[in-house]
């Protein structure tokens, strides 16, 4: 067997060949070489905080990565990700503790029934063009945190719900460990099936609607049905990460799934690059980073003496979303994952930059 | 009976007062097309400015609102040429994206300037306003609230029907393409937009901050109540956001009075979700028929 190298030039001659993941068998070993790294040596060297961390990133990147679905491909946004995101979370936990449905079906149903709420909101987006999706959605995330705070007989209001131990296939979720397995699979599983909807039709129709929808009517995609597919795919999603999300912590209430976690999402894509899975996963690590930096240094600031008393961490956090939103989508629109394409092929075109 | 007809003048002065912030984001949309996630921010910078004025620096009432109108302008201005310009030539939902990054970063500043408590400003309306009719009492500043939005929207009107300035916003509104042809200057209809945008959502915050005290997060909320209501009123119609906002008013007011009070906060965000989907271009807007 030989390994696959890149050509020195563009030697494709059927567009089967535009088609696969990796270009080259060097992408292939690689990634391969991730997993394993992934799964089989950093749970055992990184300590209990390094790996309550990661799985925070996993989790949001598999938000981030269907908000990516949705606005890096289908051209829509959405700022309803963070009340969907509780969607999911809150499913979760009722099934869980009302009616002690097991893990796996919980979280899957925590998926379905955020898409499902999605598309209530996404209806009227596909009677319209322009960005009606958006304010739909931004009515959504307001109409939902009011559910979430007053409908006290199913979310047991401000005071939230504590979730039972875990299990799955009766092992304890119990360390941070384990749950690195669980979020980790279902991360890996999650970004595969991304990667592979935007390379098939669907994904191929999503981006004809972003680049001109008119066209795309033109050749044939029923634009409407293909924005509420891509909105249930991308509310899925974040259903599914916020139920993992609520199994993980173990304890919600309505507090975190305000229109700042819709910010947040939204910063995760700009961040990491509109229309790029792996930028997704770029941003939502970024933004998990900048987080806990944020609230170590916040912490700092509050020890010493001059501050006492002055500084909280939300308003920080929101003006650095905002400025970070602000100058990534003027001077780097493409995100970090253009600025990892422009280092990689630095390297790669190395020393001839042409 | 004396409990209805307060909830109608309430709910008149406040749907008044959503008209009249909704206006600054209907000016901006229809010159750019550009929704102002935003707008609640600009609105709470504006009362900021005026309450700093007069209650930390102790200016007189009208030196207080000639700096907020110079400074709401040159805000305006500065966003437009800071972030809005470079944009020129982008997607349209990244210029969207952009205006909800700024909202959070004004939204950050303020509080981390002002924190989350609520100010008050002296009342400094004269009493003469306060107007009593049998049981029902309109406080001056409700009076004044129906007074403004009627003098605005004469202003508006006038501007947007006589001045040339005006009819080079409805041209570009129009057809951005034609009217540069034409010899519209279209940044300079930009920035301007921007900054008559910024003063009259200075107007409306300065209000807004009279009736309820300033309070970063409630300001915040009422910029994106302006959504219901311009979606009710139509995008492109000025007298639809006035028209929206009464509407939007009175539910609020009729709902918090005879069914619940916490219902108040989100009935509005309940008809915007039927409106888009029964009347999607809303009352007054622009039916755009397009066939592919």
């Amino acid at each position: 067997m030989r390994l696959r190298l890149r050509p020195c030039g563009n030697y494709k001659e059927s567009y089967k060949e535009e088609l696969p993941i990796f270009e080259t068998d060097f992408g292939r070993i690689s990634s391969l070489i991730g997993l394993i790294l992934l799964f089989f040596v950093i749970p055992f060297v990184f300590g209990s905080y390094n790996l309550y961390v990661l799985n925070h990133v996993a989790i949001y990147a598999i938000a981030a990565v269907g908000l990516n679905i949705l606005t890096g491909f289908t051209g829509q946004l959405s700022l309803g990700h963070g009340a969907f995101f509780g969607v999911g979370a809150y499913t979760a936990s009722i099934l869980m503790t009302r009616l002690h449905v097991p893990f796996l079906p919980s979280i899957f149903a925590g998926g379905v029934s955020t898409a499902l709420v999605g598309l209530v909101f996404g209806i009227p987006s596909s009677r319209l063009k322009h960005l009606y999706l958006t304010i739909s959605t931004l009515a959504g995330q307001l109409i939902l945190e009011y559910i979430f705070i007053n409908w006290e007989s199913l979310t047991c209001g401000a005071s939230g719900i504590i979730l039972p131990k875990s299990t799955i296939f009766g092992f304890d979720l119990q360390t941070d460990r384990s749950f690195f397995y669980v979020i980790f699979i279902f991360f890996v599983i999650f970004l595969w099936i991304a990667k592979n909807i935007v390379r098939t039709k669907y994904g191929r129709a999503f981006i004809a609607i972003r680049d001109n929808d008119q066209a795309a009517e033109g050749m044939g995609i029923p634009i409407f049905r293909y924005k509420l597919i891509s909105f249930a795919i991308s509310s899925f999603y974040a259903g599914f990460a916020g139920a993992l999300w609520a199994t993980y912590v173990a304890s919600i209430s309505p507090e975190p799934f305000t229109f700042g976690l819709s910010i947040e999402f939204i910063a995760m894509i700009i961040i990491g690059g509109l229309g790029s899975i792996t930028g997704s996963v770029f941003g939502a690590t970024f933004i998990t980073l900048l987080n806990e930096a944020l609230s170590q240094g916040i912490g700092y600031l509050m020890n010493l003496k001059a501050f006492t008393g002055m500084v909280t961490i939300a308003p920080f956090r929101e003006f650095i979303f905002g400025l970070v939103i602000v100058l990534f989508l003027i001077f780097e629109p493409k995100g970090l994952a253009e600025v990892w394409r422009i280092v990689k092929s630095s390297f790669k075109l190395w020393p001839f930059s042409y | 009976m004396g409990f209805f007809l307060q909830l109608l003048v309430q709910g008149l002065s406040i749907g008044c007062l959503y008209g009249i912030a909704a206006l600054g984001f209907v000016m901006i949309f229809k010159s750019s097309s550009v929704l102002n996630f935003a707008h609640g921010e600009l609105l709470a910078i504006g009362a900021y400015i005026f309450f700093v004025i007069t209650i930390w620096l102790n200016l007189p009432i009208y030196m207080a609102f000639i700096i907020t109108f110079v400074g709401s302008f040159a805000l305006g201005f500065l966003i437009e040429r800071l972030f809005l310009r470079p944009m020129i030539g982008e997607a349209l939902i990244e210029v969207v994206m952009l205006t909800v990054g700024l909202s959070a970063m004004f939204r950050g500043l303020l509080l981390v300037i002002f924190s989350g408590n609520t100010y008050v400003f002296s009342n400094f309306l004269p009493a003469w306003l306060n107007i009593r009719i049998g049981s029902l009492s309109i406080s001056s500043v409700y009076t004044v609230t129906l007074i403004i939005t009627i003098i605005f929207l004469a202003i508006l009107g006038f501007f947007f029907k006589y001045s040339s300035q005006g009819i080079y916003m409805r041209s570009v509104a129009d057809n951005q393409t034609a009217a540069l042809s034409l010899g519209v200057n279209v940044r300079r209809v930009f920035a301007l937009s921007w900054a008559i945008a910024s003063i009259v959502c200075a107007i409306s915050g300065i209000i807004l901050g009279v009736i309820n005290g300033v309070n970063v997060h409630a300001i915040s909320r009422i910029g994106l109540k302006v959504f219901p209501v311009v979606i009710l009123g139509g995008l492109e119609s000025i007298g639809g956001a006035i028209i929206g906002g009464l509407f939007i008013g009175f539910l609020e007011t009729f709902v918090s009075g005879y069914l619940s009070t916490s219902l108040r906060d989100v009935v509005a965000y309940v008809v915007l979700v039927i409106i888009l989907m029964i009347k999607p271009y809303g009352l007054f807007g622009l039916v755009e028929i397009e066939r592919v």
